[in-house]
């Protein structure tokens, strides 16, 4: 059972407050991911969850029970570090093995435990080898393998895929939604990239200087943003976001269209915009435009949208994916 | 990282480093400073009494606590003057490709290892003696005297030897901080037109002034307290000529028996030194921050 | 620089570096050629060329029992260093770990501490030996030692320690480790290079001391330090002789310190210089 709870949890850093005040749920078995920008409070709310810091207020509970000063390994959490934090002088085994030695397992016990995870990470052949022998993907999964055989009630990821290439990235995560599905655990991710959120999450939390902006699934996030701050960070590239006469036309301070609902035409729409830069990335094409009287407007075309820089094109933003803000950048519903 | 019960328990952990160099800094300080103030003279310690500032009156007057002012100041600077430059200039030579690199380097740190009594006896007996020495061997060869060093030039003579056990620091020290010179940021300077010696006046010198300061700082305070080298070879002498303020309170407190004049020499030691350690922590401390 | 250098810069350069370094090691070179001289040889002129007799380092032994100030020497710094290790070992985890505001001040000072000048306090410490009757005695030589090198210890395992990441041992204790097995597991294997480095200077810097070895000691505790400035007087122990108790004196720590030109820099430099 994995259902943590966040009653008015805050931190405090000296005089700064990092996290003012946050409640929040999190369900035995879901996927939640913390997303935000740098500085947003995301791997320090992980690290309070963790025990690794004390909270200055608040509590936090796991499956009902109050675990706000427990120490972490009274926790039965388990962590996968950003630099995944193997220990250098031990082989692969040791790693694995170590959660378990230090919860004074049969020895007989630990030897299948981390053969079991070994086999599931394919890390089988690794066992004897050391950290500094392994590739970044082998010690990720090691990290992983580490975490596994504690099978704690919930998995907590730092920003595990930050140290990683791209391709590596898109493989790894791959493999932890699948792990996800295998063991069914609850599992809260930290990330600063809303790309991993979104597809990885059941639920994400958007943060933003301490603050929980919304919580939701991703396409709640993705259709229904609540305010300025979420509609900007998801969605890549991000909506583009409209002052002036057209958004008063349709009564609020800020109108905001995402690239992908603007129809481009050679011919006729709406706006009217000179091609600055343009990403021809073959099953998609972004515009980067000039609008008169509008101002920057990033376009999106699918397939092969043939424009250079100078042409001058045409844009209608799609009316039924309208996004209006009032002054207070709160999103206004019909 | 640090959490309320690790906090009491890391105090705990660094009480007995401190609490012993506490008392290690105060309890001898403190008494060469009562002492400074008092005639106590080993000879007749029954017979102590205050005596306010006569001590340092006695130093003020006395030319043997200038001349050794002087030849400490002499011992630093000149040792300073040697090895800064010749440790620029060994470290760039050992910054080039050479073949046999690691054991120049051996050869090159070697001095620094040798104890200072041996250095001394080495340098005296088998290189500046003036029967049976190297340099009077190379003197006789190319048909002059043989200098008596260090009846001759006897603060020169400690300066060389002294000068020759610090160099490997100095060039060591300053071969680090010239590795660590950004290789792009040298190629970029070659892009940019600069040749070999504006790449040393623009690039290596400012990326070296710092450790050049680090390595001045530090060796300062080590030369200030030249004795073994002193002890071995002249004595001081002579007269006064190679005493330097160490070797002239040595000389007072166990030689003279006089130990509230050593105590009052001892005072000023640790005013001069510490106006050089105050320069080396603001150094440190910078560094610290990083 | 991936460009060829030009074989004749190499050539020149190493005959530049080879003549430099062999003109600064020359007086030990020479000091082990002599060693294996005769007496006469060794008076006779300059010469490189020794008759390879290994008697001066047995007269040594046997008119001067050289044993005697040479175990003095390896218990005196060994000890020492030990001593300070176990002093210092958990200031520096304290201070890596757990650092405060005061923190890098406290540093600060005890480096400060070495800076003293040892006469200052020569005559306290010389009265303070002599009442309490540890002068010539191994006991309080070590103790010297090892307070005047406690700063430089601390400062080094203080900088190897924070090189430890931090979030390994929050691993560990994610795992389930408490403090004693994170100081056994995973905080010790990770510090014993940088302990054995620390050893290693350390054990130097005291087997060369040359001041309190000196003047707190006459027959008993004495140290190779003590035992060789006794012949600053020409009479007593030929050049030969005397060239075979100097490398004897010389050779283990001119080792250990080809060894731990890494360490040096890191622990007499204060990390200012990187």
């Amino acid at each position: 059972m994995g259902s943590i709870t966040l009653q008015k949890v805050s931190k405090v850093f000296g005089e700064a407050k990092v996290i003012p005040s946050i409640d929040l749920e999190i369900n035995d078995g879901e996927f939640v991911v913390f997303v935000g920008p740098s500085g947003c409070g995301k791997s320090t709310l992980l690290r309070l969850i963790a025990g690794l810091e004390d909270v200055s207020g608040g509590q936090i509970l796991i499956d009902g029970k109050d675990v706000t000063q427990a120490a972490p390994a009274e926790r039965g959490l388990a962590m996968v570090f950003q630099s995944y934090a193997l220990y250098p002088h031990m082989s692969v085994r040791n790693n694995i093995a170590f959660p378990l030695k230090m919860a004074k397992m049969e020895k007989s016990a630990i030897d299948k435990k981390v053969t079991d995870a070994a086999r599931v990470l394919n890390l089988t052949d690794y066992l004897e080898r050391r950290p500094s022998q392994l590739s970044g993907g082998q010690r990720q999964r090691v990290a992983i393998g580490r975490a596994i055989v504690r099978e704690p009630s919930a998995f907590l990821f730092d920003e595990p895929l930050s140290n990683l290439d791209a391709a590596l990235r898109g493989t790894m995560r791959l493999e932890i939604s699948d792990l996800h599905h295998q063991l069914k655990t609850t599992m809260v991710y930290v990330t600063h990239d809303q790309v991993e959120a979104m597809t990885m999450a059941d639920k994400i939390v958007v943060l933003n200087r301490g603050n929980i902006e919304q919580v939701g699934s991703p396409l709640e996030l993705y259709k229904s943003p609540r305010n300025l701050f979420v509609a900007g960070f998801i969605g890549s590239p991000h909506m583009n976001f409209v002052d002036g006469a057209y958004a008063q036309s349709k009564s609020a301070k800020t109108a905001g269209i995402r690239p992908e609902h603007l129809i481009l035409s050679k011919d006729s729409g709406l706006w009217t915009g000179t091609v600055k830069v343009a990403e021809h990335l073959g099953a998609d094409t972004f515009l980067h435009l000039d609008v008169d009287g509008i101002g920057q407007i990033t376009a999106r075309a699918g397939g092969e949208f043939g424009a250079q820089y100078g042409d001058r094109v045409y844009l209608t933003p799609d009316e039924a994916k309208l996004h209006r803000f009032d002054d207070k950048g709160i999103a206004l519903r019909a | 990282m640090a959490t309320q019960n690790t906090k009491t328990l890391a105090r705990l952990m660094m009480a007995p480093s401190v609490l012993l160099l506490l008392v290690w800094m105060i309890v001898p300080l403190a008494m060469t400073l009562w002492f400074s103030f008092q005639n106590y003279n080993l000879l007749d310690p029954s017979n102590v009494s205050f005596t306010g500032l006569f001590n340092y009156q006695f130093f003020y007057t006395d030319p043997a606590f200038f001349q050794s002012i002087w030849n400490t100041l002499v011992i630093v600077g000149g040792v300073l003057l040697i090895t800064v430059i010749g440790g620029i200039a060994i470290a760039l030579l050992l910054d080039q490709p050479i073949f046999g690199q690691g054991i120049v380097r051996i050869l090159i740190i070697s001095p620094f290892f040798v104890m200072p009594p041996v250095a001394a006896l080495v340098w005296k007996n088998m290189i500046m003696n003036p029967s049976y020495g190297v340099f009077a061997d190379i003197s006789r060869f190319f048909g002059l005297r043989p200098v008596d060093w260090f009846a001759q030039y006897p603060l020169f003579s400690i300066v060389v030897i002294v000068a020759w056990q610090w160099l490997p620091f100095a060039t060591l020290i300053l071969l680090t901080a010239l590795q660590s010179l950004d290789g792009e940021q040298k190629e970029a300077a070659e892009m940019d037109g600069a040749n070999f010696l504006n790449r040393f006046i623009y690039l290596v010198v400012p990326h070296l002034a710092r450790s050049i300061t680090v390595v001045i700082l530090i060796q300062t305070i080590f030369l200030l307290g030249v004795y073994a080298e002193i002890l071995v070879t002249t004595n001081g002498g002579p007269g006064y000529a190679s005493t330097n303020l160490a070797f002239l309170i040595y000389r007072t407190a166990l030689l003279g028996y006089d130990v509230g004049g050593a105590s009052a020499g001892g005072i000023i030691a640790v005013v001069l030194a510490n106006i050089v350690a105050f320069f080396l922590m603001r150094a440190v401390g910078k560094n610290l921050d990083r | 620089m991936a460009r060829n250098v030009t074989t004749r810069h190499k050539i020149t350069a190493t005959v530049a570096a080879w003549i430099v370094a062999l003109i600064i090691f020359f007086p030990i070179l020479y000091t082990i050629i002599t060693s294996i001289k005769t007496e006469p040889e060794a008076i006779a002129g300059f010469s490189l060329w020794p008759s390879g007799t290994f008697e001066n380092y047995i007269t040594v032994q046997t008119q001067r029992d050289y044993l005697k100030p040479f175990m003095n020497s390896v218990i005196l710094s060994v000890g020492s260093t030990i001593l300070a290790l176990i002093i210092a070992i958990p200031s520096a985890w304290a201070m890596a770990f757990s650092p405060t505001k005061r923190t890098k001040d406290i540093l600060m000072w005890m480096l400060s501490t070495k800076m003293m000048p040892a006469v200052a306090v020569l005559v306290p410490i010389y009265l303070l030996f002599r009442d309490f009757g540890l002068l010539d005695s191994r006991i309080g030589l070590t103790v010297m030692l090892t307070l005047i090198n406690l700063p430089i210890v601390v400062w080094m395992l203080y900088t190897y320690f924070r090189e430890i990441p931090g979030e390994i041992l929050e691993a560990a204790r994610m795992d389930g480790a408490g403090l004693w097995q994170e100081i056994v597991y995973v905080l010790t294997p990770m510090a014993v290079p940088g302990i054995a480095s620390t050893l290693l200077l350390n054990i130097i810097l005291a087997w060369n001391e040359s001041f309190w070895t000196i003047r707190l000691s006459t027959t008993n505790a004495a140290p190779l330090t003590a035992f060789i400035a006794s012949f600053s007087s020409p009479q007593g122990l030929f050049w030969a002789k005397l060239s075979a108790a100097s490398t004897m004196a010389i050779a283990p720590i001119l080792i250990l310190g080809w060894f731990s030109q890494k360490q040096l820099v890191r622990g007499l430099t204060f990390g200012a210089v990187k």
